[in-house]
């Protein structure tokens, strides 16, 4: 639902972290989203080929989406389950005191880019 | 020739926001000013609710600020009821975040104000996901909506500090369990701080206004 402004504070990030590091170009970016995160894979990369289109460092850059599994704990029998499957019912002993352990993530993982300008005055 | 290399990053995407968010808070504690961001779905009873607790609020300045994709309907709701007010315009998001509440901040204007109230975008999904550097967070569920919700909205739930059930006077009208209710949204948030009300009649108001208060006054004394 709000995979455009996810992709707005992405690119707000990956521009800063590109003049940090004096990045001339930014090829891709590698991002994580959980399995039960907020925001739909398709959708963002959609939204994330139209962004990327009026950017300057981080032009036509292609993003690359990892999916983080996600994994409910459960406090009585402590096993841990797909929550995609299970929902926060744990299915081995039916006990509710669950928790998400993993799967809610947005996570700029790496960004792939051409060397930067302060290397290549250093050759 | 360029080498490629790769840049390894490991941050959260709301990394950004949520620092701003910080420093956002950072500003209303020196300003001594509370921001209340509220939230609910279309139709919940926001301005309602805002409406009904004005003019319970004694020793305390309010103002709200109405974030919206379009219309100052809501705006000019406030300004009716003599409640200093002022239009946000999200440009098409769904949610406000850090930045665009610093800048309706900005623009609002906060001083001789003790309680800002931002009446978030309309929607039980995407505003619970941005920090927008409020001090405390509340959603409002009204009783049409049905008592599963915390069930299928659990991070709006999750990120709240109170809950405010509106429209209990319809409860006979409506298959909603108040019981169900509390239980599913404190097995999200065992610390959840729960208030059914009617903003229509004012049932349960004076309860709210009193945790409000009192949080408003910690926060700026």
């Amino acid at each position: 639902m709000h995979e455009l402004s996810v992709v707005f504070h992405t690119l707000e990030s990956v521009r800063r972290i590109a003049e940090e590091n004096g990045v001339r170009k930014v090829n891709s970016v590698t991002v994580e989203i959980g399995e039960v995160s907020t925001v739909l894979p398709y959708l963002f990369e959609d939204c994330w080929n139209w962004a990327v289109k009026k950017e300057s460092v981080v032009k036509d850059a292609k993003i690359k989406i990892e999916r983080i599994p996600a994994v409910t704990y459960c406090e009585d029998c402590r096993k841990e389950y797909p929550t995609v499957q299970y929902g926060r019912t744990c299915p081995y002993c039916s006990s509710p005191r669950t928790f998400l352990l993993r799967g809610n993530e947005m996570i700029i993982k790496e960004i792939e880019v051409e060397d930067s300008y302060g290397q290549n005055q250093d050759n | 020739m360029d080498k490629i290399k790769i840049i390894e990053v490991k941050q959260s995407i709301f990394q950004d926001n949520d620092k701003d968010a910080e420093k956002l808070r950072g500003e209303l504690k020196e300003k001594k000013t509370f921001l209340l961001n509220l939230m609910s779905s279309p139709g919940g009873g926001k301005t309602t609710f805002l409406k009904a607790l004005a003019p319970r609020l004694k020793d305390i300045s309010m103002g709200v600020m109405e974030a919206d994709i379009d219309s100052d309907v809501d705006a000019e709701a406030m300004k009716e009821a003599g409640i200093r007010t002022i239009q946000l315009h999200t440009g098409g998001m769904c949610h406000l975040d850090a930045s665009m509440t610093r800048q309706g901040l900005e623009e609002f204007g906060t001083e001789g104000l003790d309680l800002v109230v931002l009446e978030n975008v309309g929607n039980l999904v995407c505003p619970a996901e941005f920090d927008t550097g409020a001090v405390r967070n509340a959603v409002i569920l009204s009783v049409p909506e049905g008592h599963d919700k915390p069930l299928k909205y659990p991070l709006m739930f999750q990120v709240a500090h109170a809950l405010i059930i509106n429209k209990i006077d319809t409860l006979p009208y409506f298959d909603f369990d108040l019981e169900k209710v509390k239980e599913y949204a404190l097995m999200r948030n065992p610390n959840l701080k729960i208030f059914p009300i009617s903003a229509k009649t004012g049932e349960g108001m004076d309860k709210v206004k009193e945790w409000l208060e009192n949080e408003v006054k910690a926060w700026i004394s």
